[in-house]
């Protein structure tokens, strides 16, 4: 059985290595500061996917963004690691959503998309660490959602029905869902495979046409028109049949009000000895308030 | 998410020598396979595109998978078990990794589902992997024994085992005997020809690394009551077939992860690789070729381990008030680890640009006849490479052996404790001046091309390409180098005596390298001066004083002195 699969992932600001001039003096991410990375855990869901694709070849995989233009990356990192098909859904009207509408509007290109078995995503981006987008869309599809997936262990075609390992607090939990389905899936999963040569040497000028220089337009039209495969689908909201009041700024009840740097400070502090009988003591507390066990 | 390959910006200075669109055009045929293999490259530019980006994720996986891996392989080792090598958990990662990543086969045509690439961006790829981990090297970097299956094999096991190797199955040579170790005449190993015509090997090898995998060259005795190199054919053993077990594995001081094995063979089926007879002559000096440029690529990527381990070590730890890099004695130490580095690495690379020019012209010769002037720039380009490999080689492994010692020395008390990786690293270069040919092989192969004057006019052919001012006072420096290395040569020539030329051979390989890397140093840094100007000042003052100490050791050396450095009364049996 050949599986339709579709991994939704974002382009984010890479604050795993955040340096002094991360923020502006105003308060927001000072973009040009953090490179641009593909979120890490859309990338554990994007492993999920491939082996998928290897245990149920003839299976496709498509990739699915909602960003600027550039965020066509991550399609094409997707596309290097052994996804099919990519869709960079932009539009100037979809700035500024926030969680309600990043789902609608994803939610809008997989009805698009039409044909899917299976949505994988990142339990949640490391910009906004919400983990709602997912279980949001799979909400407005109306569709079984299991979170925190850390291993998809089986899948039975016939049945269609997947069990998925999650990860809970303090433990695991494996769970029985039916297909279709979306499922998050946390870093705990495993790390995606790296880029495959080949797949790099074919795919590295595929675009979607906004990202392509004026310049280079007509000579890129017509590679692309000779290979079809270095086409990513870009859609605007209008592809996507888009009710204007619910993407972007105007379908986000969200608003940020203020944006403070937090400064953590002890709130009281103890003194201690080197002595074992302090030591112990510490050691039994830590142990108590399950800090450590 | 570190990256070797992107974090030396000297890796990409090396890639993208002007001399690399000659071996682009070679090697790609005036584009040939652009329509036939959608990752084909369409032009020069697109081909170094393609290489430039492979590299960026052979970095990436060596910073974040075969680096990370690289202590607990050396802990956890592989293991024999039932005839079979368990690799070491690590291992299988890397393997894994490497495979999924497509780099097996790289330098195989498309045809067989390989890349395509020259040697120049492959063994760029070996440096990356062996500064990650020098063991998972060995293993990884074995795939170019296909490169002699490529050449000598016939067309039907080339279309069953090349593709087999692009897909990521292992591959060993296995040649060494307990007897039989520098000297591969004295191979032993028994191949039989069955009434069927079909070969089955008996016997065994010793000292084979990566012994279990799955297709191995093998060299032995075809010609019953011969006793020399001449009664020695090449087969191919496919482990499919069955026949050949792991005895062992040995205990060694280094490179843990990769299995050195002990193989016994029992009416091996194999099949004969090319000509009777022609398997050391004209198929294992092919293959140790190769092997050799693989061992330099390993000691580079050695000597950039060992710096990079001494320099964080040297910026972090403070004593007397101070981080230790700030004190002279240190800094010493670690400018001339990044001096060896860059020169050796500079050798390196122009050895492998030789090697591709020859090697694709030879490629090309199999589908069609070489121009005149083709056939001349291949033998030109040939005899390039022969000339230096086993300089870049050997000089290569004894630089990464005295960086890692200084590495080492840089990290104090601390570094002879086993929780840093310097000793690692330090146990992992010591085999790189033996295997493959020690230095002292290594000087025997070199030796001829210095009595002959080929050195000496490359480096004269060198002294003729321009610099940029500031570095002409080195050049002037290099040019005195070179003719003091031109007198020592003479003195040796002149004596007429075998054992003082044998004697005198290695310094006298040491004055060639030594301005053959001072030159190319000069011109690197002539290039890009924010790279190697450094390195050029270093190295090219440590080279002269090198050349100095062999010239005075040699002009004040005559035969009558031997005796006192004989062990035993008559030298030779």
């Amino acid at each position: 059985m050949a599986l339709n699969i579709i991994v939704l992932a974002k382009q984010v600001p890479d604050t795993r290595n955040v340096g002094p001039d991360a923020m502006t003096p105003e308060g927001t991410i000072n973009r040009a500061a953090l490179p641009a990375v593909f979120n890490p855990e859309d990338l554990n869901a994007l492993e999920q996917a491939l082996r998928l694709k290897d245990q149920f070849p003839g299976s496709t995989i498509s990739v699915v963004t909602m960003g600027l233009p550039k965020s066509a990356e991550v399609v094409r990192e997707s596309l290097f690691r052994g996804a099919d098909a990519g869709y960079v859904v932009t539009d100037r009207c979809l700035g500024g959503a926030d969680t309600l509408a990043t789902s609608y509007t994803l939610s809008q290109a997989i009805r698009k998309i039409g044909k899917f078995d299976i949505i994988l995503g990142g339990r949640q981006a490391i910009d906004g660490d919400t983990a709602q987008v997912g279980p949001q869309i799979a909400e407005k599809l109306g569709l079984t959602q299991v979170t925190y997936a850390e291993e998809i262990l089986s899948l039975d075609e016939k049945a269609r029905k997947v069990v998925i390992k999650r990860h809970i607090d303090g433990g695991v939990e494996t769970v029985e869902a039916p297909l279709p389905l979306v499922v998050t899936v946390n870093g705990s999963a495993a790390p995606c495979r790296p880029r495959n040569a080949k797949r790099v040497m074919k795919y590295k000028n595929a675009s979607v046409p906004a990202e392509r220089p004026a310049e280079k337009a007509e000579a890129m039209a017509a590679l692309v028109a000779a290979k079809p495969y270095l086409n990513i689908n870009q859609w605007g909201a209008a592809d996507i049949d888009a009710d204007l009041n619910q993407v972007g700024k105007a379908g986000s009840p969200t608003n940020v009000k203020e944006v403070k740097n937090i400064v953590f400070k002890a709130k009281e502090s103890r003194v201690m000895t080197g002595s074992d009988a302090d030591i112990e003591g510490l050691m039994v507390e830590l142990l108590n308030e399950k800090i450590i066990g | 998410m570190a990256n070797f390959y992107n974090e030396n910006p000297e890796l990409k200075y090396h890639l993208n020598n002007p001399m690399m669109q000659r071996i682009v055009e070679l090697k790609e045929r005036g584009f040939e396979d652009k329509d036939k293999y959608d990752e084909a490259p369409v032009d020069f530019e697109d081909a170094m595109d393609s290489y430039d980006r492979v590299l960026d994720i052979v970095g990436e996986i060596s910073a974040d998978i075969i680096g990370q891996n690289a202590a607990g392989v050396d802990e956890e080792g592989p293991h024999c078990e039932n005839g079979r090598v368990r690799y070491a958990s690590g291992t299988q990662k890397n393997v894994d990794a490497m495979v999924a990543a497509g780099m097996n086969g790289m330098t195989m045509p498309r045809k067989y589902n390989g890349l395509n690439f020259p040697m120049v961006p492959y063994v760029m790829a070996a440096e990356l992997v062996a500064t990650a981990d020098a063991g998972f090297s060995n293993i990884w970097s074995l795939q170019d024994c296909i490169e002699t299956l490529y050449e000598f094999a016939n067309d039907d096991q080339r279309s069953r085992f090349i593709p087999r190797v692009c897909a990521g199955e292992s591959m060993s040579m296995d040649l060494t005997e307990p007897d039989a170790g520098s000297d591969l005449q004295r191979v032993m190993l028994k191949a039989t020809q069955l009434e069927d015509g079909s070969w089955v090997l008996n016997g065994c090898k010793r000292f084979i690394t990566n012994g279990d995998a799955d297709i191995h060259l093998v060299l032995a005795r075809s010609e019953e009551g011969t006793k020399d190199g001449r009664g020695l054919s090449m087969f191919i053993y496919d482990k499919r077939q069955g026949g050949v077990d792991v005895r062992r594995i040995e205990n060694k001081l280094g490179i843990h992860g990769s299995p050195t094995c002990e193989l016994v063979y029992k009416n091996a089926k194999a099949e004969l690789c090319g000509d009777r007879k022609l398997g050391l002559i004209k198929y294992v000096m092919s293959l140790m070729n190769g092997a050799r440029l693989g061992i330099a690529a390993q000691s580079v990527g050695l000597s950039q381990a060992a710096y990079n381990e001494g320099l964080a070590y040297a910026k972090d730890r403070a004593q007397f008030g101070k981080t230790i890099i700030n004190f002279p004695a240190v800094y010493d130490m670690l400018a001339l680890m990044k001096a060896k580095l860059d020169a050796g690495r500079s050798l390196f690379y122009q050895c492998a640009r030789y090697v591709d020019v020859y090697k694709a012209l030879e490629d090309i010769e199999r589908s069609r006849k070489l121009t005149p002037e083709e056939r001349k720039e291949c033998k030109t380009f040939s005899k390039l490479a022969d000339a230096f490999t086993p300089l870049a080689k050997g000089m290569n492994s004894e630089y990464c052996n005295q960086n890692a010692y200084d590495c080492i020395q840089i990290h104090g008390g601390s570094g002879f404790m086993l929780e840093y990786a310097c000793q690692r690293i330090y146990r992992d270069a010591r085999i790189t001046s033996i295997y493959e040919g020690t230095t002292q092989l290594q000087t025997v192969a070199a030796i001829r091309y210095v009595t002959s004057g080929f050195y000496s006019n490359v480096l004269n052919e060198y002294l003729q390409e321009s610099v940029a001012p500031e570095f002409a006072g080195l050049k002037d420096r290099a040019k005195a180098m070179v003719e003091k290395y031109e007198q020592a040569v003479a003195k040796v020539n002149e004596a007429a005596n075998e054992e003082m030329h044998d004697f005198l051979a290695r310094r006298l390989y040491e004055m060639a390298a030594d301005c053959i890397m001072s030159l190319l140093i000069i011109k690197d840094a002539s290039n890009r001066p924010d790279l190697f100007a450094k390195s050029a000042n270093v190295y090219v003052r440590f080279a002269e004083s090198e050349i100095e100490k062999h010239f005075n050791y040699i002009s004040k050396f005559d035969a009558s002195l031997l005796p006192n450095f004989r062990q035993v009364e008559t030298a030779a049996e």
